[in-house]
């Protein structure tokens, strides 16, 4: 293969595997609602997509696959067949079954026969569907197509023709409000010459969501009548709740027209089919139009244009009916206002702006030694200019998080199917956006929380029953920010954590003893304990003790945090706040043993000033206001001899509910930092996340403050042991 | 120089290879030229905490961040000592480690040579007998009555190997 032809391959497989995702969301909404048409329609389209482009890059298997597929989806929409349960599971499975043809795709492979069975298979399964659910065939449509009636011109001075036209859309309620829209139209005949009448059928949705008692139709009609306005509008009168009607006299002018045109529901309509349905032009002049616009040199004229040389219509007509496609074609096309850029080009430009981030940082520092007020407000304004851009460039690498929940619907549908359970999944806040680089990472723990929930969160059936609760379970994952983070929740309404299960279960773990006394959230955290499963068996979903401890791992990975809340019988809401980026931060910056560290800005709460001479030793707790602050000796902690001066700081630092005192040397104030990773040879390090490069070109050290935390606990001697908390005089 | 090998067309490459050659805690040592990028003079060190001493925290190489080795230190003797002639000699990452690839810098006492060594005059490192772990040696390069130790680059630079010694550096830490 060379090699624009694989990276039209990897753009092929990229769009097709996002078609999958469509076509299976699809699936699943017509699972919930078979006759949402619009959802089929997507199912179709997303399925077409990818048959046209597998056939244009040969992919046989691909669209030949997908081929047998659409007819099935086709059959559905034209109401040959029904959609039903057996055939939603099969057709879901086909979706894997694409996707696996994919994967063999992408990796230049032709399926082997294991898979070419396995499709076949499915083919003909979803074919042998039963043909006796089909509904009767299509009747024939109430009013037959027009006949062409040739009718005069009307004379120049009058401007219109030279009848009345009526455009009436009846209410999808009128036939079950007993009214014959037929009858209405008989009864015109009695008026004068019905000259024409167009039934529109534009409303009319795919026969899967065709409902015999609801009106669709619509009719253009023109009569010649000499009776009053009064009289023609009376014939709908009673049904005048149910419909919407339009009456233009005999000889109308074009304004009126232009009206009309803009007052119809329908969209989407050639110029021409506009004007044929509002009585101002006939076929035959459109037809003559469009010769005239085939013969003529591409592009130098359009319909309308020539329409109007040819003085069939007028110009102002034309002009609102292109108003209305132009309309109808920006709506079109916003959608496709996206650019795909591949993410390493997008790593460089953020890295660049990292770089530019340094050196601005590095122009400031300059300007104060320099003492230029001159050049001061000149790195100022680049500053600002290069904040702006970062912004913008980590806007670039957003992305909702919609894109990741949108699997979810399939695992929670397939898990609860298989444990017996029905369950509702509420996807809240999905339009919430981030760092590309978090949600994939993200994707993992979710899954690991959406099965917890399902599996251990949502009571059996029984049991809900027995509780009092409906018997479909709920499961909510939602998505906000908050300040600069971004809160995930995975809710259910299952019946919360056991408190005493999880103890005893601790215990036997051997991870709490036997007397120890846990509060709600010790206990709940205790779930993430590697080993521990309340689980008495281990199943396909889970129970072996090792996803929590997996998903906190990851949480932490990404700089997030994980909190659980839980009271029995009330479901288990898992909270994970995230960084809405990995790349720049903003910093607070410290000294400490002649190295610079940084501590994330929004992890900072308050500055201290302490007198390290008024004591003997730092204490290890601080009174804060009467509350007490453990204290973490910056230098001690990480090793790096003993404090200089006999002036220190204190930084207390928040981490989710838990607060200490960092004792640092010196305080250097906010830096945004762009934060490089320590690499593989750190790996272990978890207090440091990362390092960063300040004005100077020094390298600063990006502590990790919840790790910082999980450390200096894991050091701590027994609270027994510690002295009285020191008082503490806020500076 | 003599080619040994009979393809003439390559034997020359073969033949011999570059070596850079330094010293570390008094003695010569010897690294093939192939991953090494540039020499840096010493300076500018952020020290990382909690870790073993054979790595002497990070340098900001024109923007990057780079880790730096103390070999002294990494072949189990005390950290060296920085003079004015001490220099950090940066290798691109191993293309071979299965994982964990990255440019690093190691710290030399002082940098002699680039030298040409003929495959004849390197013998393979004797079973013991020398101050530094046997896997680290590619062998024995005998250059006018001295030796000069030949570094088996991927074993000395190994990161997963640098890696799992300081992780258990900081368990004992913790």
């Amino acid at each position: 293969m060379n090699l624009p032809l694989q990276a039209v391959m990897q753009t092929f497989c990229i769009e097709a595997r996002e078609r999958i995702a469509e076509l299976e969301a699809g699936l699943l909404t017509l699972e919930q609602a078979p006759s949402d048409t619009e959802a089929l329609s997507a199912v179709f389209r997303a399925a077409h997509t990818i048959k046209g482009s597998a056939g244009m890059l040969g992919l046989d298997a691909v669209s030949a696959f997908t081929h047998g597929f659409e007819d099935v989806l086709d059959a559905l929409r034209t109401g040959a067949r029904r959609f039903e349960h057996r055939l939603g599971e099969l057709l879901l499975l086909a979706a894997d079954h694409l996707a696996l043809l994919l994967d063999a795709a992408e990796a230049g492979e032709v399926p082997d026969a294991a898979l070419q069975a396995a499709g076949t298979a499915l083919l003909q399964a979803l074919h042998e569907e039963p043909q006796a659910s089909a509904v009767p065939a299509l009747p024939p449509p109430l009013a037959p197509a027009p006949m062409p009636v040739e009718r005069e011109r009307p004379a120049a001075e009058t401007g219109g023709p030279e009848f009345w036209h009526l455009s009436v859309r009846f209410g999808p309620d009128a036939l079950r409000n007993g009214f014959d829209p037929l009858g209405c139209l008989r009864y015109l005949h009695t008026l004068g010459r019905v000259l024409r009448v167009v039934t529109l059928t534009d409303a009319l949705p795919d026969w899967a969501g065709f409902d015999a008692e609801t009106c669709f139709l619509g009719f253009e009609i023109d009569l010649d009548s000499s009776h009053e306005r009064e009289t023609i509008a009376a014939t709908f009168e009673f049904v005048a709740d149910d419909c919407t009607l339009h009456i233009l006299p005999p000889n109308s002018q074009a304004a009126q027209y232009l009206d009309l045109i803009r007052a119809l529901p329908e969209d989407d309509l050639s110029i021409g089919e506009i004007l044929v349905r509002s009585g101002c032009l006939s076929r035959i002049e459109l037809e003559q139009g469009l010769r005239a616009q085939a013969q003529a040199a591409a592009g130098s004229k359009r319909l309308g244009e020539l329409l109007v040389d040819r003085h069939c219509v007028d110009a102002d007509v034309v002009r609102a009916a292109l108003e209305r496609q132009a309309h109808g074609r920006t709506r079109r096309t916003a959608e496709a206002h996206t650019l795909r850029v591949q993410a390493p080009r997008l790593d460089e430009l953020i890295e660049r702006i990292g770089e530019l981030v340094t050196v601005g940082a590095g122009a400031t520092l300059l300007a104060r030694e320099l003492g230029l007020p001159a050049l001061d407000e000149l790195a100022t304004t680049l500053n600002r200019l290069v904040s702006g851009i970062r912004d913008n460039a980590l806007q670039l690498r957003m992305v909702p998080i919609g894109e990741t929940f949108a699997r979810f619907p399939r695992v929670v549908r397939d898990l609860g199917q298989e444990l017996g359970k029905d369950i509702d999944l509420e996807l809240c806040g999905e339009d919430t956006e981030l760092d590309k680089a978090i949600v994939e990472p993200l994707v993992d723990p979710l899954m690991h929380l959406v099965r917890n929930a399902v599996d251990h969160g949502i009571e059996p059936l029984a049991v809900r029953r027995a509780r009092g609760k409906p018997g479909v379970g709920r499961v909510r994952l939602s998505a906000r920010h908050e300040g600069a983070n971004m809160l995930i929740e995975v809710a259910d309404d299952g019946g919360g954590l056991d408190g005493e299960r999880i103890r005893s279960k601790a215990v036997a773990a051997g991870l709490i003893g036997a007397g120890e006394h846990l509060d709600a959230q010790g206990l709940a955290r205790l779930i993430f304990a590697p080993g521990l499963s309340t689980r008495d068996t281990v199943t396909d979903v889970s129970g072996r003790g090792v996803g929590l401890e997996v998903v906190q791992r990851n949480i932490e990975a990404l700089r997030g945090s994980i909190e659980i809340e839980s009271e029995s019988g009330a479901g288990t809401p898992v909270r994970l706040r995230l960084p809405l980026t990995l790349a720049i931060i903003d910093g607070f910056l410290i000294r400490c043993a002649g190295t610079s560290f940084v501590l994330p800005l929004d992890q900072v709460e308050e500055c201290l000033d302490f007198d390290v001479a008024a004591l003997h030793a730092p204490p290890r707790q601080l009174d804060l206001r009467g509350r007490p602050l453990p204290l973490i000796r910056l230098h001690e902690f990480f090793g790096l001899g003993t404090p200089c001066g006999r002036r220190a700081s204190v930084v207390v630092v928040r981490c989710g509910e838990r607060r200490a005192g960092l004792l640092v040397d010196e305080l250097l104030g906010e830096f945004q930092t762009v934060i490089k990773p320590l690499g593989p040879l750190f790996e272990h390090l978890r207090a440091l996340g990362g390092t960063t490069i300040l004005g100077s070109g020094e390298v600063a050290l990006i502590v990790d403050v919840p790790a910082l935390f999980a450390l200096a606990a894991a050091r701590t001697p027994p609270a027994s042991s510690l002295p009285a908390p020191a008082k503490l005089a806020c500076a | 120089m003599q080619a040994l090998k009979p393809s003439a067309g390559d034997s020359a490459a073969r033949a011999s290879r570059q070596y850079l050659t330094f010293t570390v805690a008094g003695e010569a040592y010897a690294f093939g030229i192939a991953r090494i990028r540039e020499i840096i003079e010493y300076g500018r060190l952020t020290p990382i905490p909690l870790m073993p001493a054979f790595v002497r925290g990070v340098i900001n190489l024109r923007g990057r961040v780079l880790p730096v080795i103390d070999l002294a230190a990494r072949f189990g003797g005390p950290p060296g000592e920085t003079t004015r002639r001490s220099c950090i000699v940066v290798v691109e990452a191993d293309a071979d480690a299965d994982r964990g690839g990255t440019d690093l810098g190691f710290v030399v006492d002082t940098v002699s040579e680039v030298l040409e060594i003929p495959l004849e005059r390197i013998e393979p490192p004797p079973a013991f007998g020398q101050h530094i772990r046997p896997d680290f040696i590619e062998g024995m390069a005998r250059l006018d009555e001295r030796f000069v130790v030949i570094l088996d680059e991927h074993r000395v630079l190994s990161i997963p190997e640098m890696a799992q010694l300081s992780r258990l550096t900081q368990g004992a830490a913790a």
